[in-house]
């Protein structure tokens, strides 16, 4: 786990490791990449997070070397990486298939790279074993890689991929094939892993929970450019743009106009005929400016009657109910038609439910619980 | 009952088109030749009864594999068929392993029209095929004519009637049945392995020795035995295109059979030319075997 005094991104000292300058990739007349700078430090678990199609997969090859960039530069340790080959990179990648040896065995895959650099057999010999150790495949490395379950083969690739001790790892979703059970675990060991080794991490994932469990810093991703990058926990609570809100978590957004009232607190007029919604914002936004209203599920409390002390405090009819075992979210419809999602925690037995189906409800929040965003 | 039957079937026609024509051929190398109708003896007469089959057997000798042991016509000609036939394996290798990896790293959109051309040429008859290679290869041949033309030579080759023109044939004839095999291993073969390859430290070169070759293996030594097997034992190609001093026991056994009329000695030669086969066969039934094990 990072400490909390681990924040390279905010020392103006600090050296970044890989550096976009004003990258820009095209394919053809597609671009993958637009105008992009980015600084990732050295130790950082960093993740790649979007949508397919949003051009991460593009970052990590440039970084791998298997595409040069259009425009701008890439630099690793602070020398330009245009034009040097994969195999002259101190930069190794985990394949999303693994892309493990099939004809060799799971110590031969290991060694592949320590081989290449014609280092020593015992050199190579005694690498191969920690790399086992650490990926705990001792019992395995005289297997073929058909010859071991999934999980198994995804340690081989991140134990070949760390054999040769890189500067940098990219991770290609190197969880995709695992099922969600052995993801979490494996997510663990993976930062475990990267605490032992001390290498700097780059995954990228389509998976949001991955990177919030895994990231050190995120960087959120679409059709090509950045949309945040911040630490997992401010993405969550302060997302500077509705995509970003939207695209982490369950959100609920109000959709209205501020009238600022002083001291960062804001009005927000959202629907006729209904009080208007209070929140909080350090931002500054222009009276009478389009703007959301984001809330968090978790941070919207239900009751049967209007709590006195709200900030806000909307009515609606439960319309429907998921059950998640350990949570149950409410969708509750308001008067206006939309539907408002709130959780909570079931601390009680299910026949002790408070609400059910078709009961009428209140919904409230406080004014700091929500975010408000411009249009 | 239906499971006897589904076996029954394979089995049976095994026996009929296989088995039998095989003890016949062994058993007429056994006989004697004769100037009779069938040209040899003994025949069996089951008329009369256990005497005769008797008297049959009695008759049967290995004289003939003997005589192919005296005359060094056979062995010679066993060993030049069976360098003819690694020569051109290895020469059909390297002209369709580049073939066949070209294939497989082009465009998706071209691989069906690419793999169209290498089957393209089954569409005519091979008799045919070689006969045009006549055309290409004699002295007045396109070829000749072409080189002439261009001024890279000032007398016509003597392509034609040499073992060479007896290589090229069969590399052009066989080439399909490399290609084929050696496409769809590589075809199968998922491309982030090369790419791995190359983030861990290897050059291109490498890349394609350490990862791409061994990937293909199974391709390859399908290939060769499907173009070395057929290539021992090759007639027409020789009598085409070689000369009188090529020397192939295809060719022999031809002359055996059709010109002097010995039956017996033709059938021996066909049994030790099968007994030699049988083990580049079965080497190559494991070889299938073992890669559906790999992929299991």
């Amino acid at each position: 786990m990072q400490t909390s005094s681990f924040e390279p991104w905010n020392d103006p000292d600090a050296r970044p490791l890989i550096r976009f300058r004003n990258v820009t990739k095209r394919f053809g007349s597609f671009t993958a990449i637009d105008n992009l700078s980015l600084d990732i430090y050295e130790r950082e678990f960093f993740a790649l997070l979007g949508p397919s199609g949003c051009g991460k997969t593009t970052m990590m090859r440039m970084l791998a070397g298997f595409e040069d960039p259009t425009e701008g530069r890439i630099e690793l340790a602070g020398q330009d990486i245009a034009g040097i080959p994969p195999n002259r990179r101190a930069v190794n990648m985990m394949f999303q298939s693994y892309a493990l040896f099939p004809h060799l065995s799971v110590w031969d895959n290991i060694a592949f790279g320590l081989r290449r650099d014609r280092k020593p057999k015992e050199e190579v010999a005694a690498r191969v074993e920690e790399m086992l150790r650490l990926t705990r495949l001792e019992n395995f490395a005289h297997r073929k890689p058909h010859q071991i379950s999934g999980g198994q083969r995804q340690r081989v690739a991140l134990a070949r991929s760390l054999a040769k001790a890189p500067k940098l790892l990219l991770l290609d979703e190197p969880m995709g094939a695992l099922d969600a059970k052995l993801r979490q675990q494996t997510q663990f060991e993976l930062m475990d892993i990267q605490e032992k080794t001390g290498t700097t991490f780059v995954i990228v994932t389509h998976d949001q929970e991955e990177a919030m469990t895994v990231a050190s810093r995120i960087a959120v991703m679409d059709e090509g450019r950045l949309i945040q990058v911040a630490t997992p926990d401010r993405i969550y609570e302060e997302p500077e743009s509705v995509y970003v809100a939207d695209f982490i978590g369950e959100v609920n957004l109000f959709e209205g106009r501020v009238t600022p009232e002083g001291e960062g607190r804001f009005r927000v007029d959202w629907a006729e005929g209904q009080p208007p919604l209070v929140a909080a914002s350090a931002r500054s936004f222009a009276p009478g400016q389009a703007c959301f209203l984001a809330i968090r599920p978790e941070k919207v409390a239900i009751s049967a009657e209007r709590p006195a002390d709200a900030d806000n405090a909307v009515q609606g009819r439960i319309h429907d109910i998921a059950y998640l075992g350990n949570l149950s979210i409410y969708h509750v419809q308001l008067p206006s038609g939309q539907i408002v999602k709130a959780q909570t925690s079931n601390t009680r037995r299910i026949a002790r439910r408070s609400f059910t189906w078709e009961d009428t409800v209140w919904l409230s929040w406080t004014a700091t619980a929500g975010v408000l965003l411009a249009d | 009952m239906r499971r006897v039957i589904l076996i029954a079937v394979p089995y049976l026609w095994l026996l009929a088109l296989f088995l039998v024509p095989f003890v016949i051929v062994l058993k007429i190398s056994l006989s004697d030749a004769a100037i009779s109708i069938p040209p040899y003896t003994p025949t069996l007469d089951l008329s009369a009864g256990w005497q005769g089959i008797r008297d049959f057997l009695a008759a049967l000798d290995f004289e003939n594999f003997v005589w192919l042991t005296q005359d060094d016509l056979y062995w010679k000609a066993y060993l030049s068929s069976l360098w003819i036939a690694l020569a051109s394996t290895a020469m059909t290798l390297l002209a369709g392993y580049p073939i066949a990896y070209g294939m497989a790293r082009a465009p998706e959109e071209w691989r069906p029209t690419l793999m169209m051309l290498v089957i393209l040429p089954f569409w005519t008859s091979f008799l045919i095929r070689v006969y045009s290679w006549m055309g290409i290869l004699s002295q007045e041949g396109v070829l000749n004519q072409f080189l002439l033309w261009l001024g890279v030579i000032d007398r016509p080759l003597m392509i034609l009637n040499t073992n060479t023109a007896v290589y090229i044939g069969i590399v052009y004839t066989y080439l399909p049945f490399m290609i084929l095999p050696i496409y769809a291993a590589l075809d199968r073969m998922d491309n982030s392995l090369i790419e791995a390859a190359e983030d861990l430290g290897c050059s291109r070169l490498t890349a394609f020795w350490l990862v791409t070759v061994p990937l293909s293996k199974n391709g390859i030594i399908a290939g060769c035995f499907l173009v070395f097997i057929p290539a021992l034992g090759e007639f027409v190609i020789p009598s085409l295109l070689g000369g009188s001093r090529t020397l192939m026991i295809g060719k022999v056994l031809w002359e055996e059979f059709f010109s002097n009329r010995d039956w017996p000695v033709a059938s021996a030669v066909a049994v030790v030319l099968l007994l030699i086969l049988v083990v580049p066969i079965v080497l190559f039934q494991r070889n299938q075997e073992r890669q559906q094990e790999a992929e299991k």
